[in-house]
């Protein structure tokens, strides 16, 4: 990590994503092999806090940088880290057709439920009936479509070696995380295909709560519809 | 020396592959050459055409109206193409299919069985390599050996035991034409 | 060889790093040639049919990002779809090429060649205040030079290069001699060359490279236009191309690029065959344009009309 101080709302899951990624490359000793790519969203930033080399892609489109980069640079470690936003609504198509390519990449997928940089819209992944300021009565689903389980679809496709689903706001999450993220880049590095990470994690800014109710909130509203844990390893589906 | 040709009649007779022979022929011969088809849905089993340009000069526009030597191979592109022969130059075509032969005084006609011709020597294929023969036999603009260079340069490597069956044709081509107009 | 078949045929042998494209008429046989001669064979070279134009576009951003020599290309719908991730790349000041074999617009439009996405080539085309070195080729021959030329400015200058060939030069058969292979850069000579500025992994010794087209510091964000508009006043001043045909004895001058040329000089020469001396100006680089050579034709030429009103005229609907 840099020296910058983060701009993210305290309470906030993403700086403690930052950094275990960046302590998975340290200890994987990759740092000067590792091209990162930033997305549009919250995280538009992340250059400026991790202490790599990063690009920062139009709204979606990461996985297509990350296609391009992993491509030219074999050699290379390759990671997007996008949002729920640019990942499952605007970059629909990029992140599927890379999942599908079977690209070997890391995908770290911030999912909060919500567009927190524009300032608390619906996201794709808004929970039924939950409020956002363009869902301000809560999300409709008859009108206002479904949360879509991007990271569950994606599991499907036979180009995707590694998909888990974890959160970091307790010690024990954040080891767990930590481990995941290891193995999706030690994994993709091997060529296995595409590595996938979610993470679901709080927007307290966007949900109007304070940092520990929005914790709470995420454990009995998030977690049961996105439930943690590993959903494909080693290339074959985790059957519930 | 410039020669403008256009070559039109359905998809599947083989315009384009004739007019990239001839091409390739004039290349063969060190000269500029030309090869502009009609391209997309008219591509797709309805009319095609191609405009070939022969020249020992720097060819300026690949796009023409006015030909010196058109070659049709059906009705459509008889009623497009008969008017744009320049006055003096020559209309080559088969008369297989043709209901509305062409009427104009001030220019050359002539006729190519060029259907019949390829069924009776069973090279069905070759029916372009033909009415290949018969517009040589007007307009010898290239020679007969890079003709043939033409052909192999044209043709991938696994068809070339075709060529003497095209040259067969060619020649066939030579021998039947036969001028229906003088200008 | 096609117009198209040449300039995949020129990426090749100027030892370019990727193609990244997605099919549309008249411009497929660029993938096709391609996918058929499997560069990465012959010189290590990525190709990719990617999932859309957006999708390509973006694959070029993050393939310049890194100091390779990538390209791209489409045709007008397809270009319009790249507008996003242009201004992006100039944003962002990276090297690459994009071919566009132009046709009729506006929409779906048709698929025969035009010259309709001229304003959009010349203006920058997407958001922003940005410009592109736009080349024009008028023959098959020059479709496979101008990938080369189209290289060495986007390189010398980091900025993207247009190639705005269109239907006809795309699809139309000529004799071509190709340039000589040349050798692809190792990753290390890459590193070597722009390891000043692309992302190519942070190594000790060195400060970490970022790419972005984001400055949230509107000073800084206005420095960097500044910066932007120097560079372009620099291509202008040293990267003009053009042609001129019969103009020394000239009454009346036409000026046209691409196709256009190519039909134009046929008309030059069906006129001076009538006695009537006409001449060609036929700009190569369209953006930086050649103003300067064809306001000079206003004090030299007479004639009805003037070179200098067809200036006027030029100058009021293409510049």
């Amino acid at each position: 990590m840099t020296d910058k101080e983060l701009s993210y709302c305290p309470g906030c899951g993403h700086g403690t994503a930052h950094r275990i990624t960046m302590e998975v490359l340290d200890d994987l000793d990759a740092i000067k092999d590792t091209i990162g790519i930033a997305p549009v969203g919250c995280s538009v930033l992340a250059y400026e806090f991790m202490n790599i080399d990063m690009q920062q892609a139009a709204h979606g489109r990461a996985p297509a940088l990350a296609t391009a980069v992993k491509r030219l640079w074999p050699s290379k470690h390759v990671f997007t880290y996008q949002g729920d936003g640019d990942l499952a609504a605007i970059g629909t198509a990029e992140t599927i057709h890379a999942c599908n390519r079977g690209e070997n990449i890391v995908i770290i997928f911030i999912n909060n439920g919500i567009y927190g940089m524009t300032g608390g819209q619906m996201a794709p992944t808004t929970l039924p009936q939950m409020k956002s300021s363009t869902s301000p009565n809560g999300r409709d689903t008859g009108t206002m479509g479904h949360p879509l389980k991007i990271t569950e679809l994606i599991a499907q496709l036979p180009g995707v070696h590694f998909v888990t689903r974890q959160a970091v706001h307790t010690p024990g999450g954040v080891r767990k995380a930590k481990k995941a993220i290891k193995k999706a880049f030690e994994q993709s590095f091997e060529n296995k295909g595409l590595c996938f990470v979610e993470i679901v994690s709080n927007c307290n800014s966007g949900w109007k709560m304070e940092p520990r109710a929005s914790n709470v909130w995420m454990e009995e509203n998030m977690f049961p519809y996105y439930p943690l844990g590993d959903i494909k390893v080693n290339g074959e589906l985790i059957s519930k | 020396m410039t020669e403008e040709i256009i070559i039109a009649g359905f998809g599947g007779q083989g315009v384009l592959s004739m007019g990239k022979i001839l091409a390739y022929s004039g290349i063969m011969q060190d000269q500029e050459v030309s090869w502009m088809p009609a391209y997309g849905p008219e591509m797709r089993g309805g009319t095609a055409n191609v405009t070939v340009i022969i020249s020992d000069e720097r060819i300026n526009s690949p796009v023409l109206n006015a030909y010196d030597t058109a070659i049709i191979l059906n009705q459509q592109s008889m009623n497009k193409f008969e008017e744009t022969v320049k006055p003096g130059g020559v209309l080559l075509y088969d008369p297989n299919g043709i209901s509305k032969h062409p009427t104009r005084t001030d220019i050359n006609i002539y006729q190519v069985e060029a259907a019949a011709e390829a069924a009776r020597l069973k090279v069905g294929k070759s029916f372009n390599m033909v009415v290949l023969g018969a517009y040589l036999k007007i307009k010898p603009i290239v020679e007969h050996e890079n003709v043939i260079k033409g052909l192999k340069k044209s043709l991938p490597e696994r068809y070339h035991h075709l060529i003497p069956m095209n040259e067969t044709a060619i020649s066939s081509g030579e021998k039947i034409v036969k001028q229906t107009q003088k200008a | 060889m096609k117009g198209n078949e040449a300039m995949a045929e020129a990426a090749i042998r100027c030892g370019a790093d990727g193609y990244f494209g997605y099919p549309i008429t008249p411009q497929s046989e660029v993938l096709e040639y391609f996918m058929a001669e499997e560069p990465w064979n012959r010189t290590g070279m990525v190709v990719l049919q990617a999932e859309s134009e957006i999708a390509a576009i973006n694959m070029i951003y993050g393939g310049a990002s890194t100091g390779k020599k990538v390209l791209t290309s489409s045709s007008s719908p397809g270009i319009s779809l790249k507008q996003e991730g242009l201004s992006y790349l100039a944003g962002a000041e990276l090297p690459c090429v994009v071919i566009n074999v132009v046709r009729g617009g506006p929409g779906l439009g048709d698929i025969q060649p035009a010259q309709s996405d001229y304003f959009q080539s010349v203006k920058g085309g997407g958001h922003g205040d940005y410009k592109l070195f736009v080349i024009a080729p008028s023959s098959v021959q020059e479709s496979a030079d101008f990938v080369k030329k189209a290289f060495d400015i986007a390189f010398k200058y980091r900025i993207p290069a247009l190639i705005l060939s269109d239907g006809a030069i795309g699809q139309m058969m000529e004799k071509v001699e190709l340039f000589e292979q040349e050798e692809r850069l190792t990753d290390e000579q890459v590193i070597e060359k722009y390891g000043s500025w692309a992302t190519t992994g942070k190594t000790a010794d060195r400060e970490r490279n970022i790419i972005t087209s984001l400055d949230l510091i509107p000073e800084r964000l206005e420095d960097h236009n500044k910066q932007l508009q120097a560079k372009y006043k620099k291509i202008e001043e040293n990267e003009i191309m053009f042609e001129e045909i019969h103009c020394d004895d000239a009454d009346h001058i036409i000026v046209a690029y691409g196709t256009s040329a190519r039909i134009c000089q046929k008309t030059v020469q069906l006129a001076r065959e009538k006695g009537i001396k006409l001449g060609l100006m036929r700009p190569i680089t369209l953006w930086p344009f050649p103003k300067k050579k064809i306001a000079e034709y206003g004090d030299t030429k007479k004639g009805i009309p003037t070179p200098d009103e067809v200036l006027t005229a030029f100058e009021k609907h293409f510049m």
